[in-house]
């Protein structure tokens, strides 16, 4: 009787996973349900006694998707994976718990200075270092704090969060349990996008999995489910949604470290952020640091979509050059046609060409040409692309994602929007041009949050206008 | 001219320490936490804002303010970044102009440019603001817009026009964070955000029109009508409101002799810039229609009245009174004090009884409503007056709220408390709160705010539940022992351990008789007894009984027993019904009393008095109003004169009211209308509205407010000025000058006042008495080092259970109480657009209680008591227990207080209003007492001058 493993996650799925595990039980396999090794290329990619196979959409022609040993597809092996180590390989309920429970015997102190030492930053958009968050949160004195956790992915392209609930929640629990150990709270949210019904489904069984081992006795871990706003991704938006409220940005100060959910201290982090942190304690925060490239330490797990030839998620250490991502992992575009712009970070993210691309994937060297990492997602685009109509669709997106709160948002979008259109069929485009880089000047310095305040961002990379920052 | 006040922006930050930084290089010190905007506005530098107003949390949305902070990248809002040591800030250049330009183009970019026409022109502050950052051009056109978003103009008082709207979102803050209603929010997400009320329009959502959105407003979008009708007001007027007992300080502002608004005045103490329907919208009344300006005098009361000078109105009555004393003796005639009224017009009504009729036969309304709390507080803690300052329940642990409804009773002073429910942080959890009430009033259950425990005792059994809590406390070992051994009476004290812990006042022993069970009062009374700081506020739910003076006592001895008094966040509270309750009380008009509560037996304070007023006094105390009538109908008194209040539809069992009134030979109402008590007159004087008032106003917390002139008497004569005429031509002499003179006299005898003169209020802008050598900007807290009388007296609270019962005759409880939206006996509010809302008085009946009798929703019932019967429409609602029935008193022709009873407190005649054994059934036509008073009202319509 041969193992088959078959992946449980919402690409395979969209792609016949569940019709192709149910032949191969048919068949005589002995077949699990595993997460995603996140080579989206080759969903659904099955594994049977070892050996890779993909895409798999039916068991008729299975030796023409051959791919080879698992543990030997390039694609993967060449990965430095410490999010996602365990991803993929196994039935995530088939759960081991020693490691985490010596985790969770370590002093709050001790795992504050692992997080230090690391250079953990966070792996949502801002990169902040985590360490003074846990540190912050530590400190101000509270009846009650809380862990909350960032899963409202809406970044186009990006799918890592998804991943590793889907493919590995107690990757993240972990993370969490450890996070409130250290920072002294009991009760830890997770917000997720209502996009995911797979990834909430399994993470509730995850849930209920690790209460029966008793590791929730002490701080317990509840899912909340959003309903569809992208602004709630921010981290102020997201503790009004929390609460009850409508997802509207919330003034800083105070930071949520110090007066987040309810009024309390609360410790909010993307996914992968918390997930990284049983490799940091597994490993010391030391050995964490050593990957990387300056203050961009440990791994990024970067997720390549668009038009290319083999998307999915790569997670290296930081510092490899973006084009290396495209070219070498990605292999080049999917129509086969040169690269036109290739979009890094998200929705708000620059449109970067030429040379651009050999920068090497680090938050400083992102933040030199007025790009960022942002949730590690790199959409690529082939030479056909249209910059305008993408300088068109940044301020759509933001007229439609604007929570309406600060005005620069509210209707410097739409009028954005408008002016764009204006230029498409402009005799004069130089009075559009220099109103869309007043009105961008305006969305950088006056917005509320960054959902104003990057816009301008694709929206200049794209019109080949220069960069803010006067 | 501008009136707006000087706005800071933001909310100040109470913090003691202190930090200096610089703005435009200037140095400003400023208490820390304050924002940088406020830091900027208190030195004098101007920042432009449209969301941020100093009594709402920064907000941070229009990002008009946005500064530079030296060392710090990119540009801040100065709302929300908090002031900083060393902080250099600077408010102007090149940078933040051209942003400022930029955000205010995009705001005019979807706004009408219709300032020439709009009603806010010249009190806009989007205007304002487009002119401040210096908006010379609006590039973009033809854009998506709200322009065509058609207006609300439901609500009576104001209209809603979203297409002047900016979504600053003040609206939907003031009435979360100030009213705490909750009615407004923003619908929708970027563009499409918007203002909305969660219901059709204004008028239908939960919306109470207390006016803070309006207020609230920057631009013409929440838009007093009265201001669009007549245009932006030009001067103002800080003067008190005339409603409630809270007392909140208004701005009247005027064009030319117009009142075009009233607005809530950010530096009165008793209100910080809120209000409430009334007082903010229904002051229309003082030009209604039905007001009658000149003195009337008839010889019967079935003749028509006859239009008089004042003179010969005043030589009338005069001539009337004295014959009847030379007929029937000096004790024949009296008269009644208005709580309506200010402090000097009452003064120199009791003056007038006790110095020109040369007796003690002077009452006031207090008499059935907060006579008890005079009483019991007196008793027990030397002063009858509440402990504390409302700012007080700020500092508030557990609340107990005991018959008093205040969201609608008392609505400025519940959202303040509804602040300190809500409010909730790691070092400052909510208050806890016990709302004991026949009826699941709005604090049991409302947006944000959940009584921990609702008591829902039967009508009648408040005395037994205060000893139970007494019981739970003294056998649990809850008491402050300390407190009592020092503040209080220690023999009174032992007695009171004894007698709370009798088996009797056991939370299992109580339930029975309360219908509360056990469990929830041993939980209240834990929570009160154990709270650090524990408030008590109550209302005539606990006054209005035959124990309203135990009930009192009761409070009174479980507040000193957990060593609740006499400081912060503590003390007995009663919330006053009308405005000058508390003032008219302590203005003597008590047949026993003095003013300052001194006993009319005592010689000394005599001798003061008759030293004083040249003249004697009468040792003898006079009669309280039910002894009046009560002689009336015996034929012993036979005149009496009545300021400002309505006793036909007032006071309990109107038919025997009528009957005393009907009585009498001369009856004289002074009053803006011909209200109930006027039908049986024989001379009406006019009385003023309070917009045309000069005098004090004492509030529920003690505090003295002026009430200034808006306009001069529209009746041609002061109230004070008619009583002093009367007061002549009766043969003594008076001789004020002016209201102030009389406040100097009231200062000069009673000590509690002997600080107070208008010169002080008008430079600090209240007090709270005791004013004083001592306190000479008076008391927020009383009792603090020690009891006003010396020790604090415990008094045993025995239960005697009232005689009016549910039988098979009558077997449901009705309880009675008021509206929001309506004011006591509805003279005012009844002449104003507030009866778009409620234009009825209605009866709550529980849904088992009206299915038995076949009873639906607005069907007529009729309500029989074993004094008369009236009909109303039902509304059936589980708000009201099982067995209890619920009614207002607010409409004449409904007559409520026909079914009341006799039956009175004990201590003081206070009226039980709230117990009343009835039957109710189905019905198809008024009660026979309706039929007769819609006949009177025709007939005494008919008999006034025409025009």
């Amino acid at each position: 009787m041969s193992l088959a493993k078959v992946p449980r996650e919402t690409l395979a799925n969209a792609l016949g996973a569940d019709r192709v595990a149910a032949e191969l039980a048919a068949a005589g396999h002995d077949v699990i349900r595993t997460g995603s090794l996140g080579l989206c290329w080759a969903e659904p990619l099955i594994e049977i006694d070892g050996i890779a196979y993909g895409p798999v959409k039916n068991l008729a022609h299975l030796d023409a998707a051959r791919i080879g040993p698992t543990d030997e597809i390039p694609a993967l092996a060449r990965q430095h994976r410490l999010v996602f180590d365990r991803c993929g390989r196994a039935n995530p309920f088939d759960y081991d718990a020693a490691p985490i429970r010596a985790h969770l015997a370590r002093e709050p102190a001790d795992i504050l200075a692992e997080i230090e030492a690391s250079g953990l930053r966070g792996r949502g958009g801002a990169g902040f270092p985590a360490h003074i968050k846990w540190r912050t949160v530590h400190d101000t004195p509270s009846d009650r704090k809380y862990v909350v956790v960032n899963a409202d992915e809406g970044d186009s392209g990006t799918f890592a969060d998804r991943l590793i609930m889907e493919g590995d929640p107690f990757r993240l629990i972990e993370g969490m349990l450890i996070a409130g150990r250290a920072i002294g709270a009991d009760t830890g949210v997770v917000y997720l996008r209502s996009e995911y019904p797979l990834a909430a489904e399994i993470f509730s069984e995850a849930i209920v999995a690790a209460r029966g081992l008793g590791l929730l006795d002490t701080f317990d871990i509840e899912l909340f489910v959003g309903a569809g706003a992208y602004i709630c991704g921010e981290e102020t938006s997201l503790l009004e949604s929390l609460e009850g409220k409508r997802g509207e940005i919330r003034v800083k100060p105070p930071v949520p470290a110090i007066a987040g959910l309810f009024g309390r201290p609360t410790l909010v982090h993307n996914v992968i952020t918390l997930a990284a942190v049983p490799a940091i304690l597994e490993h010391g925060g030391a050995a964490y640091a050593e990957l990387g490239v300056g203050r961009s330490t440990g791994t990024m797990t970067f997720q390549l979509a668009g038009n290319v030839e083999r998307g999915g998620l790569i997670e290296l250490p930081f510092g490899v050059p973006l084009r290396e991502l495209i070219e070498d992992w990605g292999g080049g575009t999917r129509t086969g046609r040169s690269v036109g712009a290739v979009q890094v970070g998200g929705p708000l993210g620059a449109y970067l060409a030429g040379e651009q691309l050999d920068t090497p994937m680090t938050y400083e060297a992102l933040a030199a040409i007025g790009a960022g990492v942002g949730h590690g997602g790199v959409v690529v685009f082939d030479d056909t692309v249209d910059l305008v109509r993408q300088a068109h669709y940044a301020f759509a997106f933001c007229a439609h994602e604007s929570c309406g709160k600060c005005t620069p948002c509210r209707i410097g979008a739409v009028r954005g929007k408008e002016t764009v259109e204006a230029l498409i069929a402009s005799e004069r485009p130089e009075v559009e041009l220099a109103m869309i880089a007043d009105l961008c000047d305006v969305m950088e310095q006056a917005s509320l949050c960054q959902m104003g305040g990057m816009t301008p961002i694709p929206v200049r990379s794209a019109l080949g206008l220069p960069p803010g920052g006067s | 001219m501008r009136i707006a006040d000087k706005d800071y922006g933001t909310p100040p930050s109470g913090a003691t320490e202190h930090v200096t930084l610089t703005v435009d290089g200037a140095p400003v010190r400023v208490p820390a936490g304050t924002s940088i905007m406020r830091a900027a506005i208190e030195a004098g530098i101007p920042v432009p804002k449209l969301c941020a107003t100093d009594n709402l949390a920064a907000f941070g949305s229009c990002r008009l303010c946005l500064v530079e902070v030296e060392g710090r990248r990119g540009l801040h809002a100065s709302c929300t970044e908090p002031v900083a040591a060393g902080m250099a800030v600077r408010t102007q250049n090149e940078t933040i102009a051209k942003v400022r330009r930029g955000v205010m183009e995009l705001y005019i970019s979807d706004h009408p440019l219709d300032c020439l026409t709009c009603s806010a022109n010249g009190d806009c502050e989007l205007q304002d603001m487009a002119g401040a950052v210096g908006l010379r051009d609006v590039r973009y056109t033809g854009g998506a817009d709200h322009l065509d978003v058609p207006a609300d103009a439901s609500n009576p008082y104001f209209t809603f026009d979203p297409s002047k709207c900016i979504v600053c979102s003040r609206c939907v803050r003031a009435c979360d964070e100030v009213q705490g209603t909750f009615a407004l929010t923003i619908d929708g997400r970027g563009f499409d955000a918007s203002v909305k009320t969660g219901a059709e329009d204004f008028f239908s959502s939960e919306c109470v029109s207390c006016g803070a959105c309006v207020q609230a407003c920057p631009t013409a979008t929440l838009m007093e009508k009265s201001v669009i009708d007549h245009g932006v007001p030009d001067r103002v007027v800080k003067t008190t409101c005339a409603y409630c007992g809270v007392g909140c300080s208004f701005k009247a502002e005027i064009k030319g002799d117009q009142v075009v608004r009233m607005t809530p005045d950010k530096d009165g103490k008793a209100n910080h810039g809120h209000s409430c329907v009334k007082g903010r919208f229904a002051w229309g009344y003082a030009q209604h229609r039905e007001r009658i300006l000149e003195p009337m005098i008839r010889d019967r009361i079935t003749d028509p009245w006859r239009t008089v000078s004042w003179e010969e109105a005043i030589t009338h009555a005069a001539d009337r009174l004295a014959a009847i004393q030379a007929e029937h003796g000096v004790g024949s005639i009296g008269g009644i004090t208005s709580s309506r009224c200010t402090n000097e017009e009452v003064w120199v009504v009791q003056k007038m009884v006790r110095a020109a009729f040369h007796n003690n036969n002077v009452d006031t309304c207090a008499r059935v409503c907060h006579s008890p709390t005079g009483y019991g507080l007196k008793t027990t803690f030397g002063t009858s007056a509440g402990t504390q300052h409302f700012d007080s329940v700020d500092h508030a642990d557990t609340i107990l709220v005991i018959g008093a409804n205040p969201t609608e009773g008392h609505p400025v002073f519940a959202s303040r408390m509804k602040q300190r429910l809500r409010e909730d942080s790691p070092g400052r959890p909510p208050a806890q709160l016990i709302v004991v009430d026949p009826r699941r009033i709005d604090l049991v259950r409302s947006p944000h705010v959940e009584a921990d425990w609702h008591l829902p005792l039967q009508p009648g059994t408040n005395v037994p539940l205060m000893n139970a809590f007494a019981h739970v406390a003294v056998t649990e070992g809850l008491i402050d022992e300390a407190f009592a051994r020092e503040r209080c009476d220690i023999e009174s004290f032992q007695e009171w351990l004894e007698f709370a812990a009798g088996e009797e006042h056991s939370p299992a022993a109580v339930a029975e008789v309360t219908g509360v069970p056990a469990e929830d009062i041993r939980a209240a009374a834990r929570a009160y007894a154990t709270a650090p700081n524990a408030a008590i506020y109550y209302g005539l739910g606990v006054t209005e009984h035959s124990q309203g003076s135990t009930m009192v006592m009761a409070m009174a001895n479980l507040a000193m027993a957990t060593g609740n008094i006499g400081r912060l966040g503590v003390g007995v509270n009663p919330l006053r019904g009308q405005n000058n309750v508390q003032g008219a009380c302590d203005m003597g008009s008590f047949p026993h009393e003095l003013p300052g509560y001194r006993w009319i037996t005592d010689e000394a304070t005599r001798a003061t008095f008759e030293q004083a007023w040249d003249a004697p006094i009468d040792p003898e105390p006079g009669f309280r109003i039910p002894n009046m009538l009560d002689a009336a109908c015996a034929g012993r008194f036979k005149g009496i004169y009545i300021q400002g209040e309505d006793i036909a539809q007032s006071d309990p069992n109107t038919q025997h009211v009528e009957a005393a009134l009907g009585a009498m030979e001369c009856v004289i109402v002074q009053d803006l209308f011909l209200n109930e008590t006027a039908k049986f007159a024989h001379v009406f004087f006019p009385g003023t509205s309070f917009l045309e008032k000069d005098g004090t106003f004492t509030n529920a917390e003690r505090r003295i407010n002026r009430v200034r002139p808006v306009m001069p008497p529209k009746t041609g004569m002061a109230e004070w000025e008619t009583t002093q005429a009367l007061t002549r031509a009766l043969g003594y002499p008076m001789e004020y000058g002016s209201a102030h003179e009389i406040m100097d006299e009231i200062a000069s005898l009673t000590p509690t006042f002997a600080g107070v003169s208008f010169d002080l209020l008008d430079r600090v802008g209240s007090v709270q008495w005791p004013c004083n050598a001592t306190a000479p900007e008076g008391t927020p807290i009383m009792h603090r080092e020690e009891f006003v009388r010396g020790k604090g007296l415990f008094v045993l609270t025995e239960y005697q259970p009232t005689e009016e019962k549910a039988n098979r005759k009558y077997p449901l409880l009705l309880t009675t109480g008021r509206i929001l939206t309506q004011y006591n006996v509805g003279a005012q509010t009844r002449r104003t657009d507030n009866v778009e809302w409620l234009d009825e008085d209605r009866l709550e009946v529980h849904p088992a209680d009206a299915e038995l009798r076949g009873i639906r929703t607005d069907d007529w019932v009729s309500v029989t008591s074993r004094m008369g019967e009236i009909t109303l429409r039902a509304e059936v609602t589980e708000r009201v227990a099982p067995g209890v029935v619920y009614t207002t008193f607010h409409h004449p022709s409904t007559g409520t207080n026909v079914v009341t009873t006799n039956l009175s407190d004990w201590a003081t005649n206070c009226p039980e209003y709230k117990v009343t054994a009835v039957e109710i059934r189905p019905a198809n036509h008024r009660s026979p007492w309706q039929e007769e008073f819609h006949s009177r009202t025709t007939e005494q319509i008919d008999l006034l001058p025409a025009g």
